[in-house]
């Protein structure tokens, strides 16, 4: 039953947001595929994780990967800006395209890559430093904000679009990790827009985080898939229902389903999909 | 004698724990289920009823023992012989007739003095006997009262229990009241020296000759106890130890977190540890022999003159000396920042070095700073290295080649050979010794706040 309860709150929101951007989740098709996975396929030592993987994310759109635990989505969200690079052991097969450039070739520094491709994490994780130092980070090491005016405007314009201007502007120089859950998670992402990324990567960002921050983040995906295209890992399927226009599913490495989140959730082609999404499985 | 009542005692204790293991066995009528405690705690509640009474009266007694017989035997003395003699003198008529009483006869010993001696050794035999009856008594009294008390619901646990918690009360008592004993008696030692030598003189004096003549007609050195060039050679070797010790600390921790593969530094670390674990005396002559030659080769070649026992020859040894220090708190305390920091800095794009002196660093410095401070009490209370390889000449000096002295030096040069207890120049180590612990205390109690601190702050 659950499922359904999550596609009408899916329905009045994305009504919502439509009024300012011409997409309603009907018309997703026509939009252009930013990223491009094909046949990726990723191992852990002997392990193989992830098989063949075929999947397309849209620009300007939210996509959603979910799965029961263990399925591969997490996995693949970091094949997305090579933070798998960073584990020990992991090797990724295939292609992934960022616009037309092939992020695995020796060519591509996985560190600009990052900055293309920011990431948000399941647990907020502000460095221990001022709210201002936090988001002034990322465009300091890539050279943006030359000097002090230029940097403090990045800082303003990246806290307002994640939300969090108002609650911070007077304590900028405060520690970022005293802030709530939910803002510090909101400072994260604040974090990786100020490097002015083309995709951000959410996984599972609100795990960690009480239903009335939970609605914060998710109001605001809503409102910075405008600008920027979001691929997102969630365990809730009513989260996925509410913010994305595209979902995936995944089961056990592999790539079972994946299409406009209506479809996903109303007439899922596979019945391991169907299983999923009410609740048999997973 | 006292090893006879202390086996005499054990052998109570063990019956004891027999005894009341029986008893306990007995009262449950077959079914140790319905005892309160199982029977090896009424055997213990018994044992130590028995042994620790008895033991702590013989202690008391071995300690009063020997005061109370002295007064006596002073007592027992004719007042004819101790007239008009001083305290000392007293004292020393009383340990002639104790070295007559072991045997030692030395002279022509008069009838009085014999008489005391034979009395002397009369009481000690009666007090013995009698410490002897009543350590028996009391463990056989103990026995009596508690084997009486066993019985199916008697709480012998609980009572075992209250033992043992007075047990380790009393062992982590011994360790600060032993502390406490030795700050009291450098704390005194320092008064005396500073009855002799003002304080002003011995804090901002620039001159350090405490070779002061102990016997008439000696020639030394007038005697001046100006400490300041002591403690400015104790900051100039530390100094110079920190300048090797916290790059090479740091860097290698930084490499063995980050960059090391995991086999490298399984084999790495112990092996850095090990440096920790190489006696401070093999250092300082590695230092005296192999450094402070090539030290002074070395300069010569560039046409600089650099003394044996150079500055930079006991610091250089004594910072290698320190690297476990730096580089274990350092390592731990970069391993300790949650990957989580290290993840969302990769995310926005940054490098690793820049995650490292970005990130990493500045979250992981409390716990750094707080070893670079261990690291530094540590060398400023090293003893051996500086010994062997610094001056003993205290040298007003910031030039490293030049030979300069430590502290820790003087105390060691200061109490080796004749000393006697009451002249400046051998007080002087105390005072020494207290700026010294002042200091390192100081040290480890400011080191360990912060690591505390920081340790919090991840949980």
């Amino acid at each position: 039953m659950e499922p359904q309860v999550g596609m009408d709150q899916e329905i009045e929101k994305s009504t919502v947001p439509a009024t300012g951007v011409s997409e309603k989740p009907g018309e997703t098709a026509a939009l252009n595929p930013k990223m491009k996975a094909k046949k990726v396929s990723v191992y852990y030592g002997e392990k193989q994780a992830l098989f063949d993987v075929d999947l397309n994310i849209y620009e300007k759109s939210v996509t959603a990967l979910i799965g029961p635990s263990g399925c591969g989505k997490s996995t693949f969200i970091r094949a997305l800006n090579r933070m798998n690079d960073v584990i020990e052991g992991c090797r990724v097969t295939g292609k992934i395209l960022l616009d037309d450039m092939d992020v695995y070739d020796p060519k591509v520094d996985p560190v600009q890559l990052r900055a293309h491709v920011g990431m948000v994490f399941q647990k907020p994780n502000p460095f221990p430093k001022s709210i201002f130092d936090n988001i002034a980070y990322g465009p300091k090491i890539h050279g943006m904000g030359s000097n002090k005016t230029d940097l403090e405007e990045i800082v303003e314009t990246s806290l307002k679009r994640a939300g969090l201007f108002d609650e911070v502007k007077d304590r900028l120089k405060e520690p970022g990790t005293g802030l709530s859950g939910g803002q510090q998670q909101r400072l994260c992402i604040a974090r990786a827009i100020a490097v002015s990324p083309d995709v951000i990567l959410m996984d599972e960002p609100c795990s960690a985080l009480d239903p009335i921050a939970t609605a914060r983040i998710e109001e605001l995906i809503d409102e910075l898939k405008q600008n920027y295209t979001i691929v997102i890992v969630t365990h809730s399927m009513q989260q996925a229902a509410r913010v994305s226009q595209k979902t995936a599913f995944f089961h056990l490495g592999y790539l079972v389903e994946e299409g406009d989140t209506d479809m996903i959730f109303t007439s899922p082609n596979d019945e391991r999909t169907e299983s999923y999404i009410t609740g048999r499985i997973g | 004698m006292i090893s006879i009542v202390f086996s005499v005692l054990l052998i109570l204790v063990v019956l004891g724990y027999f005894f009341g293991r029986q008893r306990a066995l007995s009262s449950s009528g077959g079914t140790i289920g319905s005892l309160h405690s199982r029977p090896p705690y009424h055997g213990m509640y018994v044992a130590s009823w028995v042994g620790i009474p008895s033991i702590l009266l013989v202690l008391v007694w071995l300690t009063l023992q020997g005061p109370i017989i002295d007064m006596i035997l002073v007592k027992s003395l004719s007042a004819t012989k101790l007239q008009g003699l001083s305290q000392s003198q007293i004292d020393i008529i009383i340990s002639q007739i104790k070295s007559l009483a072991a045997g030692n006869v030395f002279g022509e010993p008069d009838a009085e003095a014999r008489e005391a001696a034979e009395n002397y050794l009369r009481w000690q035999s009666i007090a013995q006997w009698a410490m002897f009856a009543a350590a028996v008594a009391i463990a056989l009294a103990g026995m009596a009262l508690t084997s009486g008390r066993i019985s199916q619901l008697f709480r012998a646990r609980h009572g075992v229990e209250n033992v043992l918690n007075l047990v380790m009360i009393a062992c982590s008592m011994i360790a600060i009241l032993t502390t406490l004993g030795i700050i009291l008696s450098l704390l005194i030692e320092a008064m005396r020296f500073f009855d002799r030598v003002s304080i002003t003189e011995f804090f901002f004096g620039l001159n350090w000759e405490p070779q002061i003549p102990i016997r008439e007609g000696q020639v030394t050195a007038g005697g001046a106890f100006g400490a300041i060039p002591v403690f400015t050679g104790t900051l100039l070797i530390a100094a110079l130890a920190l300048l090797v010790a916290v790059p090479t600390g740091l860097l290698s921790a930084i490499y063995l977190t980050e960059y090391a593969n995991p086999r490298f530094r399984s084999i790495i670390k112990p092996i850095l540890e090990i440096l920790a674990g190489i006696p401070t005396v093999v250092y300082g002559f590695f230092a005296v022999l192999t450094v402070a030659p090539a030290m002074r080769d070395f300069g010569a070649y560039l046409g600089m003159d650099i003394a044996p026992n150079s500055a930079i020859a006991a610091g250089a040894v004594m910072g290698i000396m320190i690297i476990p220090f730096i580089s274990s708190f350092s390592d731990d305390a970069i391993n300790a920042v949650p990957n989580s920091m290290r993840e969302g800095s990769y995310g926005l794009g940054a490098t690793k070095g820049e995650t490292i002196t970005k990130v990493l660093l500045p979250a992981a410095l409390p716990g750094i700073m707080g070893g670079i401070l261990l690291a530094t009490s540590r060398a400023i209370g090293e003893t051996m290295i500086v010994v062997m390889a610094a001056g003993l000449i205290a040298n007003l000096t910031a030039n490293p080649f030049e030979a300069v002295t430590t502290v820790t030096v003087q105390i060691v040069t200061l109490l080796i050979g004749d000393t006697a207890f009451d002249n400046p120049k051998t007080l002087a180590a105390f005072a020494l010794g207290l700026v010294l612990f002042v200091v390192t205390l100081c040290l480890n109690v400011l080191a360990l706040r912060i690591v505390q601190k920081y340790r919090e702050k991840y949980e």
